[in-house]
């Protein structure tokens, strides 16, 4: 460990709350319909979109309608996705010649984009053609994310709202998140990772001829315009094989620097945003508070974890920290501020290859990812997310005084607690469930690359992943396989929509009740005491459910390195 | 229900043509004009031939050249297409090692790497990414360590004297962004090519 290290540390974390307030300002004017510097240009092609659409923006709709039209939207989305894979092999823009994907891998990867995990059972560039990556992966990217980050107008109605019984407009909300904040962001991310070096062309691989006269050939595509979509909307899914890692997806520290920023950028300015919405920014910044403590803590521990490096190779003479597995031009602390941000939210690229790293450096991206994807978690789930288990704290706070609990001014009764826990245990449920069957079935384990606790670690950072809806990996594993493409998606589509359905449940029952005037008994949650109340409870849910499942993984193998065993 | 599914389509085909279609093809079509260079990925020529990119490493195994990284990329197997061979810095299959800490595969190919450069009169600490894989097996760089480390043996191939060979690898060392972020680190591509220069004078 270096200062330079934490300096590096310090800085990316400043970087990332430093533009919160003014990215969270913008799109709460989007999402309230309030007219922007964007509106001029952009207002014109929403209008067009809604008349070809016959949809009439200022209908609004019941939660249930919301939910079904939000759940139209995504099948259709998923059987166009899966479609394109499937018929890659007749489809333009295919300079490789590949052919379609087979079935469970078409499956696996469309279940993937369009719940926002984005897990890579695919190999970019051996896998899939620039068709698919443009009119599968990059929409996908772009409409998964302003599905989660849809839902967040809502949420913010149920609390500002009393006694109603309509929620909003799905439609307007995608569109309104897609036009004004995810596409203008992107095209401008994408120029900037141009100018730095990423490409951006339908070329065919070229082949180049080494100072010493050997063949290299080297991947091309439009590499830029995914990438841009696939850091802002916690998308994750990898152009290359090896995702950001590549030095094409990410040349340089100055790209690294963008990248890295725009995994949690918006969706802590959500936090912003959703306080202004309801009213009351302040409440935004709590949450946004409570995220901030585990990204600290994660960047923290994985960089002293690294940064020791591994004592097998120190017996050796080598010198420095955990390299294998790491680019040289990020090096440790850029690596692990990585590692944190890309779990933390569920964005799940990565820079630096988590199934190397030392035993409780990779406990880090497990735990941030095992806590529920709330810290600060994909664009708009993270944030409905926290928002569930901010309910549930406010009710373990009312059972320790003996009142009814509220929230925001919203009174907490069966209903709600009722659906956040259901909201909160769909996630173990999976984890645990598959893990544990793929832990003792020989067609699962035939798929592992690593052997002892690290193989077992595997399985359950894929799973982790899945239901998380993130899509990083310990990439030993060799998921490509009937079982795990069809466990993982399963555990994708059943942890994204079995969320996102309570959720609603709560929303629309939040928004018709009326709303409760603060009184001198009601606890305040914009202070320090809920920041500590809420991280606390996030830790002790997710330490019941997972610390057994940690302890036969990473935990035991920190203590097997200690006492010098390999496997 | 059928007109929330009509709307759906309709929606879905209409961001595919403005995200999926649209976007990219212009993004490219700018980048192109304006900076294609970039845009093509960077490549590198001499007397008019690709000879890689810039921005992504390549092997070298030659004594007269700086060597990159370990690399864990691999390519079918020439003899038995359904078998896969080592085949380092394939820039067509990016991968890691995806290897764990206390793995013993990993401890005995880093021990094998370490053989190696004692073998080759190395003495005292060896940097780590000299014997590590890199995440995406296509690293372009090398810590300024490993590229010194590196210097007798080029010297010696190439009759050179090691101080300016020394000098060369100094000259190509990039340092941390501002100052702060990043790490220092050298180029083998540009660095090859430097010493290519150097030598033909």
């Amino acid at each position: 460990m270096t200062l330079n290290g934490w300096l590096q540390i310090a800085i990316m974390l400043a970087l990332v709350v430093l533009t919160a307030r003014p990215l969270g300002i913008f799109m709460a004017s989007v999402m309230q319909g309030k007219s922007t510097f964007l509106h001029r240009s952009v207002r014109p092609i929403e209008t067009r979109l809604y008349s070809l659409a016959g949809v009439d923006e200022t209908r609004e709709q019941t939660w249930l309608q919301y939910v079904a039209s939000l759940l139209a939207f995504n099948a259709a989305g998923f059987v166009l996705h899966y479609a394109i894979l499937r018929l890659q092999g007749f489809l333009p823009l295919n300079p490789q010649g590949f052919g379609a994907l087979s079935e469970h891998l078409a499956f696996n990867t469309a279940v993937s984009f369009v719940t926002n995990t984005n897990w890579q059972s695919y190999g970019g560039e051996t896998t899939l053609s620039y068709f698919s990556q443009m009119v599968g992966l990059t929409v996908q990217n772009f409409v998964s994310a302003a599905t989660g980050m849809a839902i967040i107008v809502p949420l913010a109605r149920a609390f500002s709202r009393a006694n109603a019984t309509t929620v909003g407009n799905f439609w307007v909300d995608l569109t309104r998140v897609t036009l004004y904040v995810l596409l203008p962001l992107s095209i401008i991310m994408a120029f900037a990772l141009i100018a730095l070096g990423v490409p951006q062309n339908l070329s065919n691989y070229v082949d180049a001829t080494t100072l010493e006269g050997a063949k290299q050939t080297i991947a091309q595509g439009p590499v830029a315009s995914q990438l841009a979509i696939k850091q802002l909307g916690t998308n994750g899914g990898g152009f290359f094989n090896v995702n950001s890692a590549h030095p094409y997806e990410n040349p340089s520290i100055w790209t690294n620097t963008i990248e890295s920023w725009a995994i949690v950028a918006l969706a802590l300015a959500l936090a912003v945003a959703f306080g202004r919405m309801i009213g009351r920014e302040r409440e935004g910044w709590a949450l946004l508070g409570v995220m901030m403590i585990f990204l600290l803590a994660g960047c923290a521990i994985a960089y002293w974890a690294e940064a020791a490096g591994n004592p097998f190779m120190h017996a050796m003479g080598v010198d420095g920290g955990n390299m294998e597995g790491k680019e040289v031009r990020f090096g440790i602390p850029q690596s692990a501020v990585w590692a944190t941000f890309t779990t933390g939210a569920s964005n799940g690229s990565v820079n630096s290859m988590h199934g190397s790293y030392m035993p409780l450096g990779g406990l880090v991206p497990l735990v941030l990812i095992q806590i529920g994807e709330v810290v600060p978690g994909g664009v708009g789930s993270g944030l409905y997310g926290i928002v569930v288990f901010a309910i549930i704290a406010m009710f373990v706070a009312g059972l320790m005084v003996g009142r009814t609990p509220e929230y925001l001014g919203k009174k907490l009764e069966a209903k709600e607690v009722k659906m956040a826990m259901l909201a909160i245990l769909i996630m173990p449920a999976f984890i645990l469930g598959f893990s544990a069957v793929s832990a003792v079935l020989p067609v699962a384990l035939a798929g592992l690359a690593n052997p002892g606790p690290r193989g077992y670690t595997e399985i359950l950072y894929a799973f982790s992943s899945a239901a998380g809806n993130n899509g990083s990996a310990f990439a030993g594993l060799t998921a490509n396989a009937p079982w795990y493409d069809t466990t993982l998606g399963i555990a994708m589509l059943a942890c994204r929509f079995g969320i996102i359905v309570p959720v609603m449940a709560i929303i629309g029952s939040l928004a018709a009740k009326p709303r409760l005037a603060p009184s001198g008994g009601t606890f305040p949650t914009d202070g320090a005491l809920f920041v500590a109340l809420l991280a606390g409870v996030i830790v002790i849910v997710s330490g019941l459910e997972f610390f057994p499942a940690l302890a036969l993984g990473p935990i035991v193998e920190h203590f097997q390195m200690l006492a010098g065993k390999t496997f | 229900m059928l007109q929330q599914l009509r709307v759906a389509v309709i929606m879905l085909l209409m961001f595919t043509v403005l995200t999926g279609v649209i976007y990219p093809l212009s993004v490219s079509g700018v980048a192109w004009i304006l900076m294609q260079d970039q845009a093509l990925g960077s490549l590198v020529r001499k007397d008019g031939k690709v000879i890689g990119s810039s921005l992504v490493g390549q092997s070298f195994t030659s004594e007269r050249y700086f060597h990159p990284r370990p690399s864990a990329t691999t390519g079918p197997d020439a003899t038995d297409p359904s078998k896969t061979v080592d085949a380092p810095y394939n820039a067509a299959a990016s991968t890691g090692s995806n290897l764990g800490p206390i793995t013993k595969k990993l401890i005995d190919r880093v021990q094998g790497s370490v053989d190696g450069l004692r073998q080759e009169g190395v003495n005292g600490p060896i940097p780590v990414d000299a014997v590590t894989t890199s995440s995406s097996g296509l690293d372009p760089d090398i810590s300024p360590e490993n590229a010194v480390l590196q210097v007798p043996r080029v010297a010696k191939a190439r009759s050179l004297p090691e101080g300016r060979v020394h000098a060369l690898v100094n000259a190509q060392v990039e340092g941390r962004a501002l100052g702060i972020l990043g790490e220092p680190r050298v180029n083998v591509l540009r660095l090859n090519l430097a010493l290519d220069s150097l030598g033909n004078p």
